[in-house]
């Protein structure tokens, strides 16, 4: 095509949007808000792999750092001991503080400290001074949470086991904390010397191990670190460089990013049926032109050339809006995320995030518009003489249904490319391509049903708004598929915020234990019970728990595993401490899957009977039948797996990987917890204070408190889910006030010509809220049943919870929905209602 | 004189499922360049269809029409599309005149389809000649009908075509109107030389013609 030609469809294109400039607009705005969500999430995807890369140093607080659950000996320590001068060591547990002057206490991270760490960033401290000076003596830098929790000020004093500290000073962030875990596991920092004082390092209890290297420049660490990796998983321990924090904190947020992007996709995708309709419609109307151009000369793809521009063009302008809008809420999303990250983030403009939202709503708007395009291609110029809307059919024409199939492939590549997992990618396209099904069928059986069963006897008004639904050039189906697809995902979205919560809710409820006491060493077992029943507090579960290692799996040690790479077994499942309990029936919260449950054991039976979580079965790929010797201590235990057990972690229940069967580990070295309910605040506090007194290394979970804090995080990721959804409800309206705008062209003829006919304008008000409530309605309620479905299935397999949704929000959104629609339309309408008819008549363009 | 339009054994036949219906039935006729002529008949008869055919709107379902010494039958959409660019001019009952467009660029589409420059002027010259010089800038919305009919007028002579073809051109006109626009069709006609090919049942404007065929029942009676 020559340059003139070009720059005539240009022209042409320009010309032709003249008078449908505001309804061309309004086919964009259903986009603005899909592209403007995504390009806030990619932005923020950039802004935080850039704040990573930048602060990753900080995030480790050094060059190296090494991790171990269990004391480092051996190899192991020379290992350590060797790689460097500058290094600091952490152990850290969890155990009780106590507050001296409020009285309170409450489970912390206790991180006794030797050395300068960090090496990079620093802890932020009030006073500045404080990180310094807690190393000093014996002083400690308590979390800033704790502090306001228990009313304390700089120079009280904390008991930690036997050890009584001064504050140094208050503690607001530390070397790759996060709002969050500080909410959840308040950090207390103590000079290292002070631990053993403490008394709190005993047999079982739960201590990780950390060094932290600093480095002189000229070294590899990454090298270094993938030189010593063999020897490093030798001695059991795990290791961090700036390079693999930076890969792995990239990582989480990547698919946090992606998770957010999906939701904002939808968004985007539910515009793009607003714009896809509006197209077939728009098309529609511009038939005659379409027509008349080509008996003027225009040739077919010229004619599509003129309307693909129009496309693209308003494809840019709402790219562009969204792009200015996404990167304007950009600017917000840290307030909104800042308790998940162990970071500073700051929010520059992303020009690729710009660039890749521009890219896809441009393509996207492309896509959804091609089709009601292509037939165009069709319009035959005999249309000027008689007008005939076959044309416009387009079932047999191939390239629309190759286009259907680029749309489908053009979602399932989007979702692939932010799930990273066909399957999940197949099911997410799969579930929308549904939804779609279900709706445009129902729309369709609707229309077949009214034909079918028309209520004769029915007033006028009332035939008159029903067979509107099926009369020619209806939108019964583009109306019911856009907003029955908007209430559903609206639906869904309230529907699995509920599930979620009602788990939350569930395990709070009732008589369920609500404080836990572990780390109860066998001799002071018989006190703490007459403790709590001297202060009335009931225990619900008392159970023994011996600490092991596994040494021997089908007769292969860790050695053997090593450098075998054909073994089935990781030679992670023998670093760790295994926390098993015996009893001789299964709890409420386990069920049998596989194998025979052996509740006893008698020396004679030979192997020990043991039961084995399934999915930590699974992971470990141990088979029924296969022999696992543990140790004991010392003493060498020769098991073979007999059963799996599923096990509902959701329950307040101590659970447990492994089980032994009675009459085996009722004589080993055994620690305790205990579960109580604890009926009011009052009484957990005294209970919990004379615990802490008489027992300072047993620790306590309050469960209230945990639920708070629980309520905390779900508040927090619910405004961020709610956030986002708000994008789609926000364009389902738009779409739902687009769809009626446009629908309103076709009525203004009929209802004009009614007029002129003589009908009144409270019967044509009723003719048209009539329709509407019945497009509204049947939208609403297919949606509302296909979220149900949806929540449902998403209830049973994925949260594995129980689905009761709430019948009152349900009827609220089926009358909004409804209502709306109505409202809509008779807004819309009302030009129709008080103007003259001749005068309409006139505009009909 | 040469023929400009040329319809031998013409006949269109449209099929639903298994019904087939004849619309035009064995049409022969020629049109030599320069005169005039109308197809005449009663509602139903076939003359729009007819009319279709002969300007390459659509295809003949037999037979062979030729026009400006091109056959039309073997043309794609496309090349029928230029024909009809080069050759044809079109003046419709109901006016057909682009909504978007003001009165001027109704008249400059045909003359910017063949990619001609310096247009605006002959375009409000046409203009002038029919009259709305001062109405270029209206939208057809804003034009009475007999007004949107000269501007329409003007869009088929822009092009300085072969032939024109006008289908019941005075349909939706008053008899005062009409007139007028009878008379401005005739006179711009008379002056570019251009074929006249007019439709209609209003044997008074047929009589106009130099040349009358009758059609009644897809077949031609004369």
């Amino acid at each position: 095509m020559n340059n003139i030609n070009f720059r005539w469809l240009l022209q042409m294109a320009w010309r032709d949007s003249r008078k449908n400039r505001s309804r061309l607009f309004l086919f964009v705005s259903s986009i603005i808000l899909g592209i403007a969500a995504l390009v806030a999430i990619y932005s923020l995807g950039d802004n935080l792999r850039l704040n990573i890369d930048n602060q990753a140093a900080t995030l480790i607080g050094a060059d190296l750092a090494l991790y171990s659950g269990k004391p480092v000996e051996g190899k192991a320590k020379a290992l350590v001991d060797s790689l460097g001068k500058i290094r600091s060591e952490e152990r850290s547990f969890a155990s009780m503080v106590y507050f001296a002057k409020s009285g309170g206490n409450r489970l912390a991270q206790v991180k006794a400290l030797d050395g300068d760490f960090p090496y990079y960033g620093k802890f932020e401290t009030i006073p500045v001074s404080a990180e310094k000076t807690f190393r000093n003596g014996q002083q400690a830098l308590v979390d800033q949470t704790l502090m306001l929790q228990y009313q304390a000020k700089v120079g009280d004093s904390i008991k930690i086991g036997n050890v009584t500290f001064a504050i140094a000073g208050i503690l607001e962030k530390a070397p790759g904390s996060t709002g969050l875990t500080s909410t959840v596991a308040p950090s207390v920092y103590i000079p290292m010397r002070y631990l053993t004082q403490t008394g709190l390092m005993q047999k079982g209890s739960r201590v990780a191990y950390r060094y932290y290297y600093l480095f002189p420049k000229t070294t590899d660490v990454e090298k270094l670190a993938k030189r010593l990796e063999p020897r490093f998983e030798a001695g059991d321990l795990d290791y961090k460089t700036i390079q693999s924090q930076k890969e792995d904190t990239g990582r989480s947020f990547r698919d946090l990013t992606r998770f957010l992007a999906l939701v904002g996709f939808v968004a985007l995708l539910l515009g793009c049926i607003g714009v896809a309709s509006a197209i077939h419609i728009y098309i529609r109307e511009k038939l005659n032109s379409i027509a008349i151009l080509r008996c003027l000369g225009v040739k077919a793809s010229q004619a599509f050339l003129i309307y693909l521009i129009q496309i693209v063009g308003i494809g840019v302008i709402g790219s562009v809006l969204g792009a200015i809008l996404g990167t304007t809420i950009q600017q917000f999303l840290p307030i909104v995320i800042k308790d998940f990250l162990p970071f500073e983030l700051t929010t520059d403009i992303s020009w690729l995030a710009i660039g890749q939202g521009l890219a896809i709503g441009v393509l996207i708007s492309i896509l959804f518009a091609l089709p009601p395009l292509v037939s165009i291609r069709k319009v035959s110029p005999l249309n000027v003489l008689r007008v005939s809307l076959d044309s416009l059919k387009n079932d047999r024409d191939p390239l629309t249904w190759l286009l259907y199939g680029l749309i489908v492939l053009f979602v399932f590549g989007f979702s692939f490319l932010q799930m990273r997992t066909w399957i999940e990618a197949l099911i997410f396209t799969a579930s929308i391509l549904a939804s779609f099904v279900i709706l445009y069928a129902t729309a369709s059986l609707l229309m077949w049903l009214v034909r079918k069963f028309f209520p004769t006897s029915w007033s006028y008004l009332w035939r008159q708004g029903l067979a509107n639904l099926y009369r020619p050039n209806n939108q019964t189906a583009i109306l019911v598929v856009s907003i029955g697809l908007g209430t559903a995902l609206v639906c869904t979205l309230f529907f699995v915020q509920t599930i979620l919560l009602d788990r939350v809710k569930l395990s709070s409820s009732g008589n369920q234990p609500n404080i836990v006491l572990f780390d109860i060493q066998e001799s002071q077992k018989e006190a703490v019970l007459a403790l709590a029943k001297a202060q009335h507090v009931p225990v619900n579960q008392n159970v023994a728990i011996v600490n092991m290692r596994l040494e021997e799996v089908n007769g292969k040690t860790a050695a053997d595993f090593e450098g075998d790479t054909t073994a089935e077994q990781s030679r992670r499942i023998f670093g760790r401490e295994y926390r098993v309990t015996f009893r001789d029936s299964l709890s409420s919260s386990e069920k049998l899957t596989k194998g025979q449950w052996k509740g006893t054991y008698k020396p004679a039976d030979g192997l020990i009977p043991i039961s084995l979580e399934e999915g930590f079965a699974d992971r470990s790929r141990i088979k029924l039948g296969d022999t696992l010797v543990f140790n004991v201590q010392g003493t060498m235990m020769n098991t073979t797996v007999t059963s799996f057990r599923e096990v509902n972690w959701g329950e307040v229940q101590t659970n447990f990987l492994v089980i032994f069967p009675t009459g085996v580990l009722e004589e080993a070295p055994q620690f305790h917890v205990m579960l109580t309910h604890v009926p009011d605040p009052q009484t957990s506090a005294v209970f919990q204070r004379a615990i802490v007194r008489q027992f300072p290394n047993i620790s306590i979970i309050d469960l209230a408190l945990v639920l708070r804090v629980l309520d905390d995080i779900f508040n927090k990721i619910g405004f961020v889910i709610r956030f986002m959804a708000g994008f789609s409800i926000l364009t389902g309206l738009i779409v739902l006030i687009a769809s009626v705008l446009i629908s309103k062209y076709q009525r203004l003829q009929e209802s004009v010509l009614l007029r002129t006919l003589g009908a009144s304008r409270k019967q044509i008000f009723a003719i048209t809220a009539l329709e509407y409530f019945f497009l509204g309605a049947l939208a609403a309620l297919t949606g509302i049943l296909l979220s149900l479905a949806g929540s449902w299935l998403l209830a049973k397999f994925s949260f594995e919870a129980e689905f009761r949704p709430e019948v009152l929000p349900v009827i609220v959104i089926f009358l909004f929905v409804s209502m709306m629609t109505v409202f809509i339309g008779l807004i819309n309408s009302r030009g129709i209602l008080y103007r003259p008819p001749l005068e309409v008549l006139r505009q009909d363009v | 004189m040469d023929t400009i339009l040329d319809l031998q054994q013409v006949s269109k036949i449209y099929k639903s499922g298994d019904r087939s219906l004849t619309v035009l039935d064995n049409i022969n006729f020629s049109i030599t360049a320069g005169s005039t002529m109308s197809i005449v008949g009663p509602s139903g008869s076939g003359k729009t269809t007819l009319l279709g055919l002969c300007a390459g709107l659509d295809r003949a379902t037999s037979g062979n029409v030729e026009l400006h010494g091109t056959r039309l039958n073997g043309l794609s959409e496309d090349q029928l599309a230029a024909v009809r660019n080069q050759y044809v001019g079109f003046i419709f009952q109901n006016f057909q005149l682009l909504p978007t467009l003001t009165a001027l660029e109704n008249v400059m589409v045909p003359l910017e389809l063949r990619g001609e420059k310096n247009i605006k002027p002959r375009a409000l010259d046409l203009l002038d000649k029919v009259g709305l010089g001062e109405r270029s800038h209206h939208y057809p919305t804003q034009l009475s009908g007999g007004e949107q009919q000269r501007v329409s007028l003007a869009r088929a002579f822009s092009n300085k075509p072969q032939i024109l073809f006008a289908d019941e051109p005075t349909g939706n006109l008053d008899a005062e109107t009409s007139e007028k626009v009878v008379k401005l069709l005739f006179d711009l006609n008379k002056e570019a030389g251009t074929t006249l090919v007019l439709v209609t049942h209003d044997l008074e404007l047929a009589a106009k013609t130099q040349r009358i065929i009758r059609i009644k029942g897809g077949k031609l009676v004369e």
